[in-house]
């Protein structure tokens, strides 16, 4: 009996030995497919590279290094448009989308500069000649905002893609390539908050601020990459 | 007294907004990136071929004349360019696409939540790792992997804008006649190309998005959109 008890003790030591090793075997298994935790392991044959599951070593390739923002885009025309000088233009360029809130008033002063133009040359007084509340019922301030403060492009999945579509009313939810981004940015700007009856719309003596004229022309959109071969 | 004001008007308003030019969505956007390998032209966002794929593309060193000024441009090993997508609604980058040229291939790691938010990024190797060969102007490299479609090269600047009437309009030059009548406008970018970077997706990678913006500010009914802007950081 004793004799038994002793053997049965070293075959469950001589288990368990072989349960960790089977163990430690297993986390190797797994440290294969680590290929970029930096580190030599698995059966690789340097630092994340070679074996079963990594590049050839040959062709590991340096990712390394911190990178800093030089430019920044959310919605087409924002900083071109509102920011006016060269050195806001590169302050723009190097802050946060949640880092804007000193552009909001230059952004008011541009939108209101641009009508000042057009109400000298027509021979108005600057002061009686503004911004009026666009056709998403921004007001001035609040349109600024929205410009500075939230300057990214909104893209909703699952629903139809447009940066407005005055048809039917629905309004940022992205950007696809033929939308015609300028003209909505004009009508935002100076064609008031009439979708039916726009301010500066080029008749009666007015001048045409909010649209440009052109189109997609003869651009076709394809397949993924859905951009076309490049022009000759 | 009142001609005088108005010339003074005329003087301080047309200075403030001469120096207003060179808009061309993003091109060329400010001095010290204009002809740069950093300097983004647009930012695309649409919903794919499929209604479950967001595509997300960026141009960038626009615009590019036809000929050897497109066949020798080339994206810089030393810029990063960066997707980010903002899940929450606060304008912070949750998850980020990033995309950096290794040889003749254009390498893209996430979407992955990034290890810092900011100005300042690492290439975030711990994110899916994909790549394709950049494309010339003859020859169009995708990959389609895991989902996700992938491009990297020259292509047509979709961008279209009477970008030569638009400087003359913004100085006061043609005041107060604006822009010119269709017959008369001309597309300054219909003959030039760019640099593209292209991301097809499932939106099932990009989590689930925020209640619009437009809410914040009134704009009621518009459904939850993902916060998107594309960004060029250059390396240390």
């Amino acid at each position: 009996m004793k004799i038994y008890k002793l053997s049965m003790i070293f075959v469950a030591v001589c288990a368990s030995l072989l349960f960790v090793q089977c163990s430690d075997d297993d986390d190797n298994v797994i440290d294969v497919a680590t290929c970029n935790d930096g580190v030599q392991n698995g059966d690789e044959e340097g630092v994340d590279c070679g074996g079963s599951a990594c590049e050839p070593c040959a062709e590991a390739l340096d990712f390394s290094g911190n990178y800093s923002q030089e430019d920044i885009m959310g919605r087409p025309g924002i900083n071109t448009v509102f920011s006016g000088s060269g050195e806001v233009k590169n302050n723009f360029n190097t802050t946060t989308v949640t880092g804007r809130a000193d552009f909001t008033s230059i952004f008011q002063n541009t939108l209101e500069t641009y009508h000042d133009v057009y109400a000298v040359a027509l021979g108005a007084d600057p002061a009686d000649v503004n911004y009026v509340p666009n056709i998403l019922g921004l007001d001035a301030p609040t349109f600024a905002t929205v410009l500075a403060e939230f300057d990214a492009l909104q893209v909703a999945p699952n629903a139809q893609t447009t940066y407005f579509d005055p048809s039917t009313g629905v309004a940022l939810t992205g950007r696809t390539l033929n939308d015609d981004v300028i003209d909505i940015s004009l009508i935002l700007m100076f064609g008031g908050g009439d979708i039916n009856n726009l301010n500066f719309d080029g008749t009666e003596g007015s001048p045409l601020l909010i649209s440009d004229s052109v189109g997609f022309g003869d651009r076709q959109i394809g397949d993924f990459p859905y951009l076309e071969t490049p022009n000759n | 007294m009142k001609k005088t004001k108005i010339f003074a008007a005329i003087g301080g308003v047309g200075l403030a907004v001469l120096s207003i030019f060179l808009i061309a969505a993003d091109h060329i956007d400010s001095p010290s990136v204009a002809g740069t390998t950093t300097d983004i032209a647009d930012l695309y966002g649409f919903e794919g071929s499929s209604p479950d794929n967001t595509v997300l593309i960026a141009t960038v060193q626009g615009p590019l004349t036809p000929g050897d000024v497109t066949t020798n441009a080339t994206f810089d090993e030393n810029v990063l360019l960066e997707f980010n997508i903002d899940n929450t609604g606060d304008f912070k980058e949750d998850l980020v696409i990033q995309a950096i040229k290794r040889g003749d291939s254009m390498y893209f790691f996430g979407p992955v939540a990034p290890e810092q938010q900011g100005l300042n990024s690492i290439v975030e190797v711990s994110g899916a790792r994909h790549s394709v060969k950049i494309s010339t102007s003859g020859e169009v490299e995708t990959t389609d992997e895991d989902g996700m479609k992938f491009f990297a090269g020259p292509r047509r600047d979709a961008f279209f804008f009477d970008f030569n009437r638009f400087n003359k309009v913004v100085s006061g030059e043609v005041a107060p006649e604006g822009f010119l009548p269709a017959d008369q406008a001309s597309d300054f970018f219909e003959n030039l190309n760019v640099l593209a970077v292209a991301v097809e997706l499932p939106n099932s990678m990009l989590g689930t998005a925020p209640d619009h913006v437009g809410g914040l500010v009134g704009i009621d009914g518009l459904p939850p959109a993902y916060n998107v802007w594309v960004s060029a950081k250059r390396k240390q």
